[in-house]
């Protein structure tokens, strides 16, 4: 079959790092084909070198087989390129109609919105979805927003489209649509290049599937010649997967008591609203829920970065919803946060101030008013090869390490306290198996210790796996408690869109 | 009474709102300009220069445009080509226009012009009330009026305007649009100056048709604030201006009567109200209920990896 897009021997380094070395791949009309690699092998770069965001170093790329050189995402999208990013590129100030606008072609000077919004509208109802061109986006679930961009692109006649983890953000019910629309889109001829780190859907969906490592293409696999196995195989290659026991012994001490919380977002609406939840010594308590349902504002609340408007929140029977005892409490809350490069870390930072930031005041760091830098550089030193974090040079920002480093980084300075409560929301978000394996561990090993995690996930099978209760929330609310033992994806993904009311195990 | 207080309101309102629209005009596309006093005694001289070589106010104008549009490209291009930091270049820039007009601009102390006509809309200018303020203009005032709702229509009615408030928000959106974000930013900031420029030249051939130095008094800085108070939109940055042109034209009043109230309190007056407009403004901000560009102040680099 002749290739729409092939590329060959592509090389990228940015400051320090090999991003991509030596990368062959190709997609061909009609086919889904499925990028799959750890976090930091190397897939977003490859996605930024095909829509132009990036220029290569070297290596060659043909457009059904003529040599393209795209100098930026115009040139790639006049060629029929289009991506959607992990990342949306909208604007949430702007309306949907707006946003969508922006992205196509040959729009006169002073538009004809009529047409336009004929135009979009009838895109939206051949999909069958839900999207009132005229709402501003931020006021948008994520899963919707997603679908913006895709009418972007497919208004613009892209031919090969590129979606970076759309999974990620959506129900698996949407996801059922989602997949719906791309094999509708596959009849239609197009060609999508699809990233994923859920095995179910990389299984389900892919027709090939190419395996990036370390900045490398190394394998590149037909349907029917590849399985889950044989695939996490691929990716991990022989980096050892961490194991662990799970202590499935609870004890039924309620350590953290939320009633009727409510918060109010920046904007004045709630966030989280009526809330309550209980927290038992020693169990991991997953949070289901299709992201921007409140629960951020719950990991924010109770972390002391979001201020309560009503309800409390006691620990043992101490209310710690306003008093003073909330500071000194929550310093012992472990919080391991949504926007890891942005809250997690100062990425300007090394590791070793990375590392001593909830605990420089102790006297351990200090010499005097001074900082005791020999006992930092023993206590990186010592945390790094615990973790096995991968670190680099010595003193260089933690910036330039990769999203599973960065986690394992963060983790090292929230457990090394030994916490009582962990909020850890969306800890293996983009992480790849390994690194997320190894937080796995540390969750489960926690518990063990008796520490009390609020594991707050979109991948439902890790909340399953993990999960003593799982809690699932909607628009702010609290729907209900299920067993992960005795419940269902489908049970899950209807309460998660608000739709069915379990009552409490 | 009233008549003569809205006229001198709409007068003293006129370079403000030059200088808030070309701000706006910057700021939409994400690049904070604090040197809007120093290219307002810029546009000044350049104004009042041009009239008095060529004795044409329209050649004036154009001229305050023109040197406002360059000297704009030199923020321009420290801010978007070579993405330093947007508030040291600005500072400089107020510095150098303080600096550079009070220099050039000796020749000119004592110098007379003709200052620019009033030119009355026959009809509307026999108006009760609001037709000397507003039909018994000059040029420049209802070029403002135009240009108020311009501005908007640009902004919110074309497509160009849309990819340049996107590129102020998100750039990287905008990027991936195929929208050339320094081209975009470039040219709002060059074309921003120069409207700031125009404000300048109002003061220069119409308030007081002659040059003094350092004549702007703070507009510039007033004008900044009136951004952030108008929340970035073209209509209310008109209802500050005139407000602030309302309390200029006020205290003027009070002097003229003779009051017991010293005149230096008077005069400060626009001022202390500008600070109770930050104060405002700054609250709303915070309430969450801002208009502010996203992008704004953030230098646009497509290969940073943040």
């Amino acid at each position: 079959m002749p290739e729409l897009l092939q590329i060959e021997n592509i090389r990228k380094t940015f400051p320090g790092v090999v991003a991509l070395d030596d990368v062959s791949f190709s997609v061909a009309p009609g086919e889904i084909h499925t990028l799959l690699g750890e976090n930091g092998a190397g897939k977003s770069t490859l996605m930024n070198v095909f829509t132009g965001l990036y220029h290569p170093d070297s290596g060659r790329m043909y457009l059904n087989g003529e040599p393209v050189h795209f100098t930026s995402p115009r040139d790639s999208l006049s060629r029929g390129i289009g991506m959607v990013h992990q990342h949306f590129m909208l604007v949430p100030a702007h309306s949907v109609f707006e946003n969508i606008l922006l992205a196509l072609d040959k729009v006169r000077q002073v538009y004809d919105r009529k047409h336009y919004q004929q135009k979009m509208q009838k895109l939206i109802d051949t999909f069958g979805l839900d999207l009132d061109l005229d709402t501003e986006v931020w006021k948008l679930s994520i899963g919707a927003q997603q679908w913006i961009e895709l009418i972007k692109l497919l208004l613009r006649d892209c031919r090969l489209l590129i979606l970076d983890e759309p999974t990620a953000v959506l129900t698996p019910q949407e996801t059922e649509r989602l997949f719906k629309v791309l094999r509708l889109l596959q009849e239609q001829g197009k060609s999508i290049i699809f990233i994923s780190h859920k095995m179910r859907e990389v299984m389900e969906i892919s027709d090939r599937v190419t395996v990036l490592k370390k900045g490398r293409s190394i394998a590149t696999l037909e349907r029917g010649h590849f399985n889950r196995e044989t695939l996490a195989g691929l990716m991990i290659g022989r980096d050892r997967i961490p194991e662990w026991q799970r202590n499935m012994q609870m004890s039924e001490k309620i350590i953290l008591d939320i009633k009727n919380l409510s918060v109010r977002n920046d904007r004045g609406l709630a966030d989280l609203d009526d809330f309550s939840l209980q927290l038992k010594e020693g169990e991991i308590l997953g949070i289901a829920g299709v992201a921007g349902n409140g629960q951020k504002a719950l990991a924010e609340a109770l972390t002391g970065l979001k201020e309560v408007s009503k309800g409390q929140i006691f620990a043992g029977l101490v209310d710690i919803t306003h008093s003073t005892a909330r500071s000194s409490y929550i310093s012992g809350i472990a919080h391991i946060p949504e926007d890891r490069k942005s809250i997690g870390i100062a990425p300007d930072l090394d590791v070793a101030d990375n590392l001593i930031m909830k605990s420089f005041k102790n006297s351990f760091f200090r010499r005097g008013i001074f900082q005791n830098r020999s006992a930092i550089r023993h206590n990186a030193e010592e945390k790094i090869s615990r973790f096995a974090i991968k670190s680099g040079p010595e003193g260089s920002p933690v910036r330039y390490l990769s999203g599973g480093n960065i986690q394992k980084v963060i983790i090292a300075r929230e457990l090394s306290e030994q916490p009582r409560v962990l909020v850890a929301l969306y800890p293996t978000r983009g992480l790849d198996i390994g690194s997320a394996e190894y937080i796995h561990k540390v969750i489960v090993d926690g518990a063990g210790r008796g520490m009390s995690t609020i594991l707050i996930a979109e991948d439902l099978d890790e909340l399953l796996k993990l999960s003593d209760r799982i809690a699932v929330m909607f628009r702010g609310k609290l729907v209900g408690y299920v067993n992960p033992r005795q419940t269902t994806r489908e049970e899950i993904g209807l309460m998660m869109s608000g739709e069915k009311q379990d009552q409490q195990p | 009474m009233v008549e003569i207080l809205l006229d001198a309101t709409v007068r003293a309102g006129t370079p403000i709102l030059f200088a808030t629209l070309g701000a706006i005009l910057n700021e939409r596309a994400g690049i904070i300009n604090l040197g809007i006093e120093g290219l307002m005694l810029i546009g000044a001289l350049a104004g009042f220069a041009g009239t008095f070589y060529s004795g044409s106010s329209l050649i004036g104008i154009l001229a305050a445009f023109a040197v406002t549009f360059v000297v704009g490209s030199i923020h321009a291009l420290i801010t978007v080509q070579l993405r330093g930091n947007q508030i040291v270049s600005g500072l400089a820039l107020t510095m150098f226009g303080i600096g550079v007009t009070a220099l050039f601009g000796r020749e000119m102390v004592g110098q007379t012009i003709g200052g620019l006509e009033r030119l009355p809309i026959p009809g509307l200018s026999q108006l009760p009330i609001v037709g000397r303020a507003f039909f018994q203009q000059d040029l420049l005032i209802y070029t403002s009026f135009a240009l108020v709702f311009l501005l908007w229509f640009f902004l919110y009615r074309t497509r160009t305007g849309l990819a340049l408030r996107t590129v102020g928000e998100n750039p990287a959106a905008a990027d991936t649009c195929g929208i050339s974000v320094s081209l975009y930013r470039f040219l709002a900031v060059t074309t921003g100056a120069g409207l700031v420029g125009i404000g300048g030249a109002y003061l220069s051939l119409a308030m007081t048709p002659m040059w003094i130095e350092n004549m702007s008094a703070g507009r510039g800085w007033i004008a900044v604030a009136l951004v952030i108070f108008s929340g970035w939109s073209s209509g209310k940055a008109m209802f500050g201006a005139y407000l602030f042109g309302g309390i200029t034209a006020m205290q003027l009043r009070f002097q003229a009567i003779g009051t017991d109230i010293s005149t230096h309190i008077l005069q400060m007056l626009p001022y202390v109200f500008t600070i109770l407009v930050l104060v405002v403004s700054t609250i709303r901000l915070q309430k969450g209920s801002s208009q502010q560009p996203q992008g704004l102040g953030l230098p646009y680099d497509r290969e940073d990896r943040k």
